[in-house]
């Protein structure tokens, strides 16, 4: 109840009593809203309080579809509803919400038995990174094929920018894959994973890695020039076979240009 | 109009994109889902002219942008803002801004829209169109954000009247006023949202004629039609929910045919927001629109003022 001793809120700041309780169904009504004619507010009131909860709670399942369907929608909206009073939306760009869920579903004590549901998690995260990433042509195996011999050593790859690594020392790639859709799901090999985000032609695609080729992309993403990602990778694996990880990774749209340190120039 | 030719020769040429303009005077539109591009690209004919949240095609790339650029070059497009907070009393946020001009730039809108309504308290987007008190100070802060949006994009808005649950105890003065004063004061046009008039006469219970009687209708640059969901309040009474996933009501294209017979024909969009129907179910409700807007064709045509 309001006392006497409280100073009145400037008129303009509204917005602070109002939204105060938005997030939170046992704090009481805000004192400054009414129905018409003297008429109750509190079930008018639960109507944005409704809206704000229930369509954030949808804006991550549009996000984390493949979390939802393993959960299934109730614990989904539980979860989410947990999350969303801890850490709402700080960007008014919903597709950007949702970064701390992966770390929110390690904590969150229903999800303890699923282990491997945050990397779940971490992929859906990074796929929607990739969708919305910047436009930019992928390196063509034509620009590879013109680089003269003597420069390959010190040759790096740009990585194209809706390319993002994921690794986890759960199965989670394939159970992602698993959850995307409505298919059927199967027995999962358990087993960490590897892999590549990358978007061609508008359609992103997640492709699991062997250990070495993996250990290639994550060194050329970092920077290394080629010679040294090629040793990095047969450090991780003996059987790594680097032209065919390079043909791989470039009909993947792993990389978007090459650089040779002679010339500084690009190719794309 | 040989649109499609110019468009891919700056492509090859890596000049920005430009599109042909389309104007969307006397026409009846609908929300852009996705989902409907391939259906709407295999029609053939007009189609009317498509409305997107901005907020949707504020990704740097991707898929948004192709489906963007492939219906922008054959419809007019409007762009409307839902997340822009000029109702709220903190500053606009400079970025959003900046990202709202940027598509501006881009897509080259035929209309722009955004609402009476804020979003964003503190840093917390909370994602609904919150309502405000009508008062000489909010009066004043909602004019300096539409000025500052104005001014930021290089053109005027159309403002939209809010749906709403509550009233505010402070609020001195009426929404028609309220919205009236705005107008005549940044020089905004304004988005009439007919559902919108019906739902809020309903849950407060004054007379959605009277709304439409005192509401500028010179100013009203564009119209939306959107079906509603019903609840009851603390009383028991109706109360009706802005939930833009069914058909339109009604008695909203009963009012819709009074303001159009009134006003003169004015662009008009069918919200459909959740539950998405089929694109032909979709283009049917616009369809009933572009009826009612052929009939009062060549009556007081004014859409030109403001489109």
């Amino acid at each position: 109840m309001p006392t006497a001793d409280i100073l009145p809120l400037p008129r303009a700041d509204f917005a602070g009593p109002f939204s105060a309780a938005l997030l939170f169904p046992d704090a009481e009504t805000p004192a400054l809203v009414t129905g018409p004619r003297g008429k109750r507010a509190e079930k008018r009131y639960d109507v944005y309080r409704n809206n704000v909860t229930v369509s954030l709670i949808a804006a991550l399942a549009s996000i984390f579809p493949a979390v939802e369907r393993i959960t299934g929608p109730d614990f989904f909206r539980a979860m989410a509803r947990f999350h969303i009073r801890e850490t709402p939306p700080t960007s008014p760009l919903l597709f950007d919400y949702g970064r701390n869920f992966a770390d929110f579903i390690d904590r969150y004590a229903y999800a303890q038995d699923m282990p491997w549901l945050s990397d779940v998690a971490r992929i859906e995260r990074l796929w929607l990174d990739s969708y919305h990433a910047a436009d930019a042509p992928v390196l063509a195996a034509e620009a590879l094929a013109a680089v003269p011999p003597d420069d390959l050593p010190a040759l790096r790859f740009q990585p194209h920018p809706a390319a993002r690594l994921v690794s986890s020392p759960h199965p989670a790639i394939t159970i992602f894959a698993m959850n995307r859709g409505s298919g059927p799901v199967g027995r999962v090999e358990n087993q960490s994973e590897h892999g590549l985000i990358a978007r061609i032609d508008d359609e992103v695609t997640v492709r699991r890695l062997h250990s070495g080729v993996f250990a290639f992309l994550r060194a050329l993403f970092d920077g290394d020039p080629l010679a040294a990602a090629a040793a990095t990778a047969l450090d991780a694996d003996a059987a790594f076979d680097l032209p065919g990880a390079i043909g791989e990774m470039i009909s993947a749209g792993a990389f978007s240009h090459i650089r040779t340190e002679a010339d500084h120039v690009e190719h794309a | 109009m040989a649109k499609a030719e110019m468009t891919s020769s700056l492509l090859e040429t890596g000049a920005a994109l430009r599109f042909p303009r389309i104007s969307p005077a006397g026409q009846a539109g609908t929300s852009f889902k996705p989902e409907h591009l391939a259906a709407i690209i295999a029609e053939s004919g007009p189609q009317g002219f498509f409305e997107v949240h901005a907020e949707n095609y504020m990704g740097a790339g991707g898929p948004p942008h192709r489906a963007l650029e492939r219906i922008r070059r054959d419809y007019p497009v409007s762009l409307h803002g839902v997340c822009m907070s000029l109702g709220g009393p903190q500053p606009l946020d400079r970025e959003h801004l900046a990202r709202f001009k940027t598509l501006v730039d881009r897509y080259e809108p035929a209309l722009v829209s955004e609402h009476l309504a804020w979003s964003t308290h503190l840093d917390t987007y909370l994602n609904d169109l919150l309502p405000l008190p009508y008062t000489a100070a909010t009066l004043s802060h909602v004019c300096d954000h539409i000025d500052e949006m104005q001014t930021a994009i290089g053109r005027p808005i159309l403002l939209e009247n809010p749906s709403t649950y509550v009233l505010f105890k402070d609020s001195s003065m009426s929404e028609t006023e309220f919205i009236s004063e705005i107008s005549r004061r940044t020089g905004c046009g304004l988005l009439l949202d007919v559902n919108n008039v019906f739902v809020s006469a309903t849950n407060h219970g004054f007379s959605a004629l009277d709304y439409l009687r005192d509401f500028p209708l010179s100013k009203v640059g564009e119209i939306h039609l959107a079906g509603h969901a019903e609840q009851a309040d603390d009383e028991g009474d109706l109360l009706l929910i802005d939930s833009h996933d069914g058909p339109v009501a009604d008695a909203v294209w009963r009012l819709y045919e009074i303001v159009i017979a009134r006003r003169g024909p004015a662009p008009t969009l069918i919200e459909w927001d959740s539950q998405i129907p089929d694109w032909p179910v979709l283009r049917a409700e616009a369809l009933a629109a572009q009826a009612i807007l052929d009939r009062h064709a060549g009556h007081r045509e004014a859409s030109h003022a403001h489109g």
